[in-house]
């Protein structure tokens, strides 16, 4: 079964196409992770599922359960903002009960459900305040509070760390797949954020101008992204391209030539292409020496950034970043001797732009 | 070298530069606030001292001079013994009427309008855009070519000459201010929260009420100081629109200032018009800072 089915979805505002046609399926208990640069849809996409957004056209199907024309509290939906969007003039209980109230359910059930939230959220000391009263880990806390007294069969995410430093956001991210390893409730999951993608997400779906670019697990995603877009959005520092010519079993660059046996191609390859290398894939040392392609490369910057080092060099006369060990001692004007591993890398036709 | 260092950070400036009390910047400043001041206070003060004195003493001539002796005598013509054409009851009569129609026209405008500013901030409708403007449009309209139209409406629906009248054209009339006013101001609580509340089940009706009523204190006492103070100012609709039982205070002073025969009591009038200038005058009084506050609130977004 699945929990969310979405088909030939179409939004528009007035001549604007924001999403076109996208179908999607979720499965039951899924993390699923809605993952693009601002302006791509996946908001869009969220509010919609919510029925905070009237679809154009298509529908949608939660629990196998047409809710296309329902309203967002009907739906078996509870939702996190980005803003925690709390009540401010009601204390956190008042904030975690007001859904609750509105449904008519009885007093007792009330207060049962919103101490299980609490006691889970761990924000039981917060219940007399109000949400001026509280950190900004607190409020998030008690947003998502708020989505888990409604018992709903789908949790949906918007962004909900990005208005946190970067050491609570690191908790919380933590947290939020710890409380879905408790769960076990579906969630849709919208960020612009890699990291948080690749650490929570059971599948990501990366978006670009309204459509999905690739809806696969984050190891899938990271190590065989199904277009150019999708290589060089996800992984940080981003993945090197090199532009070249690929003829039999060469790929011919400005002024090398790398042998692609070991590459896995989909179908036999031919025209012009281009090379997608992970500047943390890049052999060095006495590694590089053992693959069939090793050569020597300048090194121009160096960024130490503590456990590891970035190196920009040249190779093949463009800026090429490569990822050592923070331990490696380097020094700009340095040669350094790289080497490509097939396996791991990547290829994409020029045109298209769709993985080889 | 050590030596040099230390005395050299000693002697500089260090802590808050000072600041000069009577700088050239302070004293055009000050100067200019209590050069005003006195310009807007004399009049007042001219009134007060005048309604405090008696008839005899006004005809000495010093307008500027305390009353040697304090009478409120004035003060209680004006109110209960004043006449205006064969009514002989003083402003009284004036102020019921003036509460009778200001207290149903506000009400009655604030909570039109901001159902109205709500509807359009966050519920758009097809239209809704025309709607507000067609709304705005009509505060640039000037009143006067309204007048004669809204005579013959009031006398076919029977309420020309009653205080039912009045309200009615004064609601209509604070509409399109009001409702911008609101619009604004509910446009600026964070769209979030009202897609929480929906998410959380709440309507139309329940959002308003339980989410964004008790979220805009400050807006509604702007619009609580424009009304009050615009309805009880109001004269040419007072004058239009009812006949002299039910003249509202506004016309009454007219009436009794500028009434030609016999002797210009100006102690009296003087008593009576700051007793008509009382209502808006408190209302400041009470809630100036929230009206700061309201109007800086509704001023951010537009």
């Amino acid at each position: 079964m699945h929990s969310v089915e979405i088909r030939d979805l179409d939004l528009s505002f007035g001549a604007v196409e924001v999403l076109k046609g996208l179908n999607l399926n979720i499965e039951d208990g899924e993390f699923l992770v809605l993952l693009g640069s601002s302006g791509c849809g996946k908001s869009t996409l969220l509010n919609c599922i919510a029925g905070l957004l009237e679809v154009t056209d298509g529908q949608i199907f939660i629990k196998d359960r047409n809710v296309t024309w329902e309203e967002p509290s009907d739906r078996g939906i509870g939702m996190v903002f980005q803003s925690y969007a709390l009540y401010p003039q009601m204390t956190v209980e008042g904030n975690l009960s007001f859904g609750l109230k509105n449904a008519r359910m009885s007093r007792d059930e009330i207060a049962k459900r919103v101490a299980r939230a609490a006691e889970i959220l761990q924000i039981e000391p917060l219940l007399k305040r109000k949400p001026a009263a509280l950190s900004g880990g607190q409020r998030q806390r008690v947003a998502i509070g708020r989505a888990l007294v409604r018992d709903a069969d789908v949790f949906l995410f918007d962004e909900p760390l990005s208005n946190l430093d970067a050491k609570l956001r690191a908790d919380l991210r933590v947290e939020i797949k710890r409380l879905h390893q408790q769960l076990k409730n579906t969630i849709i999951y919208v960020t612009h954020d890699q990291v948080e993608a690749l650490t929570l997400a059971d599948r990501i779906a990366v978006m670009k101008g309204g459509q999905i670019q690739q809806l696969a697990s984050p190891t899938e995603i990271y190590n065989r992204p199904g277009n150019r877009y999708v290589a060089d959005f996800v992984g940080s520092p981003a993945m090197n391209f090199i532009d070249g010519m690929l003829i039999e079993d060469r790929f011919e660059m400005q002024d090398q030539v790398l042998s692609v046996a070991g590459y896995p191609f989909a179908k036999t390859p031919g025209g012009p292409a281009t090379l997608g290398i992970r500047p943390e894939h890049i052999e060095t040392g006495a590694a590089a020496e053992a693959l069939p392609f090793h050569t020597d490369v300048p090194v121009e910057v160096i960024e130490p950034m503590g456990s590891d080092t970035l190196a920009w060099t040249r190779f093949a006369d463009k800026a090429f970043r490569v990822r050592l060990d923070g331990q490696t001692d380097i020094r700009p004007g340095d040669q350094l001797k790289i080497g490509i591993d097939m396996a791991k890398a990547s290829f994409f036709d020029a045109e298209t732009e769709v993985r080889l | 070298m050590v030596d040099l260092t230390s005395s050299r950070s000693l002697d500089g400036p260090r802590g808050p530069k000072p600041k000069r009390s009577f700088s050239r910047a302070n004293i055009f400043l000050y100067g200019t606030l209590i050069v005003v001041s006195v310009y807007y206070l004399l009049p007042l003060y001219v009134m007060v001292v005048t309604s405090l004195k008696g008839m005899p003493e006004i005809r000495t001539g010093n307008i500027f001079s305390p009353p040697l002796e304090i009478t409120f005598q004035p003060w209680v013509k004006a109110w209960a013994q004043a006449c205006t054409g064969i009514n002989c009851d003083g402003l009284s009569r004036g102020f019921g009427n003036s509460v009778k129609i200001l207290i149903p026209s506000v009400v009655l405008s604030i909570a039109i309008a901001s159902i109205n500013g709500y509807a359009l901030a966050r519920w758009r409708f097809k239209g809704s855009e025309v709607f507000f403007s067609i709304l705005i449009v009509g505060a640039f309209i000037p009143y006067q070519t309204m007048l004669y139209p809204l005579v013959i409406i009031l006398r076919e629906i029977g309420l020309m000459g009653d205080l039912g009248g009045l309200v009615l054209v004064h609601t209509i009339f604070g509409m399109p201010i009001l409702t911008l006013l609101f619009r604004n101001y509910f446009a600026s609580i964070p769209e979030d929260l009202h897609k929480a509340a929906r998410v959380d089940g709440a309507g139309f009706w329940s959002i308003y009420f339980r989410i964004m009523l008790p979220m805009s204190l400050p807006i509604f006492v702007v619009a609580i100081i424009l009304q009050v103070t615009g309805i009880w100012n109001d004269f040419l609709f007072g004058v239009i629109y009812t006949k002299p039982e039910t003249y509202p205070m506004t016309v009454q002073l007219n009436n009794i200032v500028n009434s030609v025969q016999g002797v210009k009591e100006y102690n009296v009038n003087m008593a009576a018009t700051l007793l008509t200038g009382l209502v808006p005058l408190i209302i400041y009084f009470v809630s100036g800072k929230l009206f700061v506050r309201g109007i800086a609130a509704g001023a951010v977004k537009g």
